[in-house]
């Protein structure tokens, strides 16, 4: 292809000063070295990103060392930092997103393979879902305190706690929604490319749409699938505007799953602005914090992965 | 073709060098973003100076001041010891306007409340659960009060509006002194945060039984009921702009970097504040003397002709007793060594 346009460009006569990258080869040169360019760029940009936030964090931990870690009281004035609440609210709140969503981005991945259904109505489903997929997350928060917040009031009153209507489980189903369609969508590529033979086999051998679904195709999606709940794992660890907007910003631990609470993003969001000092080298800490958290969380996922292709 | 574009580019380019005259550059507080971007704009129209202002937070502006990137700032709270030792040399604070945290709350058919700062400090310490509250009730005898919890709701992000709430309280309240004191982020112990004037006020309006505290600005846009406060001579007082204004007549230092919350002045709002321009005494760093004088004319502005317009946009104009101190302190302003007028 690239040797076919470069030929016929050459034939055209003009001198210019590009002539010289005409020739296949040069071009080629050109080509791996953008591409060589590019990835090292990546790499550097990440490397750079982790060493300003060590290099800026450091004054904390200077002072501070890491007892940070365990102690549960953030309280700037008297330069108390305790950052444990943030930390378990963080990984609370996005792992049960992601449990929730589970079933929920399995099915629309399904369904978008079923041939039962006309083409017309799948493709609908794979476009709603790659534009929900593109909705700011502003949007999100807005629709939670304003559509879902009142409703989880009525949820709180029934049960005895205080009607704030943010909180804690109202973030998670904020996230929950927010990361289906990222999940469901990289799960139904991923199942779009189990051969048909397979499926057409174990229909065949007399099993029904859930056998075949669930013992054939999804075992050999898994890992793809595993990929894109990783995917929106990390979606969902970081996501900062929604939850700032629906968790309720009490920097404590949460007494219970329908109360307030913070995580580290949203924590960063609120005190950055104004933050100086040990208090913004303190939230500095924390974005390391949870640079680190993601970093594990896709390390086991890629582990887990690679694993299972071995096997 | 080309050069003709060329041309006409250059030519452009050359006509708006020429055209640009002074420019001045600040950043800091967004409270009073809406008030300094009329004045700008009026001044821009009347003197040819532009005056850029970019609302980044009272703390990015010290910052940025402290860096010499910019030729004021802005703040909310005066410069911390802190602050001061990394600016080096001296840091004039020019209050250039007053404002007021106001307490609102969401209680169905009552429009208006009158509390005091230890009963504000105990229903957000958790202390006062209910609505009805003897305490509470006793100081409304014509209000019929609900059997409902109070929901304390404050600013979230690190704001000049906490400041100013936590500063008053723990001046007037010995249990919040002990307990949570002044800054612009507190160690709540109770209630849900909202970010920004916005995030509050939203919170308020959607919770019944919620309380909240607020911009006086903010509230008198959104028609929100507002509290009247016991100030320190025993007077309950409605914020409005002229018991905002008579907050600051009273004995000021000539630093100006005063708190005025909890004022002893009998009719003034005790949740008030300055908001400052901060600027360098020695102005020598901006290497030319037309910028110093052009920054020393628009301060001069500011605290003059430009505090007709406070009122139009819900801030209250200073007091002639502090303008004059201004005038003094304006004065000893200076450019490698010589005066600025």
């Amino acid at each position: 292809m690239i040797n076919k346009r470069s030929k016929n460009k050459s034939e055209g006569g003009s001198i210019s000063p590009f002539a010289i990258f005409r020739s296949t080869k040069s071009q080629d040169i050109v080509f791996v070295q953008i591409l060589k360019i590019s990835a090292l760029l990546v790499s550097i940009v990440i490397v750079a990103f982790l060493a300003t936030l060590l290099l800026s964090s450091w004054p904390f931990v200077k002072t501070f060392g890491l007892k940070a870690l365990v102690l549960r009281v953030w309280d700037p004035i008297n330069d108390n930092y305790g950052a444990l609440p943030f930390i378990v609210t963080t990984v609370l709140v996005s792992v049960l997103a992601l449990i929730l969503s589970v079933p929920f981005s399995l099915s629309v991945a399904f369904l978008t393979k079923e041939r039962y259904l006309p083409k017309r109505i799948k493709d609908l489903l794979t476009t709603s879902l790659n534009l929900i997929t593109a909705i700011p997350s502003v949007i999100y928060g807005f629709w939670g305190l304003f559509a879902l917040a009142p409703i989880m009031r009525i949820i709180q009153l029934k049960f005895g706690y205080p009607p704030y209507g943010v909180g804690i489980l109202t973030a998670v189903l904020v996230l929950t929604i927010m990361i289906i369609p990222l999940s469901a969508s990289i799960a139904s590529e991923v199942i779009k490319l189990v051969p048909e033979e397979l499926e057409e086999a174990s229909y065949a051998l007399g099993a029904n749409t859930y056998e075949t679904n669930l013992k054939v195709i999804l075992p050999i999606a898994r890992s793809g699938i595993l990929a894109g709940f990783l995917l929106s794992l990390g979606r969902a660890l970081g996501e900062t505007m929604a939850v700032t907007m629906v968790i309720g910003n009490f920097n404590n631990f949460p007494s219970n799953l329908l109360g307030p609470s913070n995580t580290i993003a949203s924590l960063i969001a609120n005190q950055f602005n104004e933050a100086s000092g040990i208090h913004q080298s303190g939230l500095i800490f924390l974005g390391l914090i949870l640079f680190l958290i993601t970093l594990i969380f896709n390390f086991t996922g890629n582990l887990l992965i690679l694993r299972r292709l071995q096997k | 073709m080309r050069k003709i574009l060329l041309a006409t580019l250059l030519l452009g380019l050359i006509s708006t060098l020429k055209a640009k005259g002074v420019e001045l550059t600040g950043a800091g507080a967004t409270f009073p973003y809406p008030l300094y971007s009329k004045m700008f704009d009026v001044y821009y129209q009347t003197t040819g100076v532009k005056v850029n202002y970019q609302a980044i937070g009272s703390g990015g502006g010290i910052q940025q001041l402290i860096a010499k990137t910019v030729d004021f700032a802005g703040s909310d709270a005066p410069m911390t010891p802190e602050e001061e030792s990394k600016a080096g040399t001296e840091v004039l604070h020019i209050p250039t306007c007053l404002g007021a945290v106001v307490i609102t709350f969401n209680l169905k058919g009552i429009k208006e409340l009158k509390l005091t700062p230890d009963i504000i400090a105990d229903i957000y310490l958790g202390h006062i659960k209910y609505w009805d509250d003897p305490r509470i009730q006793k100081l409304n005898p014509d209000v019929k009060l609900p059997k409902l919890p109070v929901t304390p709701i404050y600013r979230s992000d690190g704001s000049g509006t906490t400041f100013v709430f936590s500063d008053y309280l723990t001046k007037s309240d010995i249990k919040w002194a002990e307990k949570l004191g002044r800054g612009k982020s507190l160690n709540w112990p109770k209630g849900v945060g909202g970010k920004g004037n916005a995030g509050v006020a939203a919170l308020v309006e959607q919770i019944e039984g919620a309380v909240g505290y607020i911009e006086l600005a903010y509230a008198k846009q959104n028609n929100m009921p507002v509290a009247l406060i016991k100030n320190k001579k025993g007077n309950f007082i409605r914020p409005d702009i002229e018991s905002i204004s008579k907050a600051a007549d009273v004995k000021i230092p000539e630093h100006l970097r005063v708190s005025i919350t909890d004022t002893d002045n009998p009719e003034g709002y005790p949740i008030s504040s300055f908001t400052w321009i901060l600027i360098y005494k020695d102005l020598s760093y901006l290497k030319d003397m037309r910028k110093a004088q052009e920054l020393y004319k628009l301060l001069y502005w500011m605290t003059h002709e430009g505090q007709h317009y406070t009122k139009e946009l819900d801030y209250a104009p200073l007091p002639q007793s502090v303008v004059k101190i201004i005038e003094k302190n304006l004065k000893t302003l200076t450019f490698e060594g010589k005066k600025l007028q």
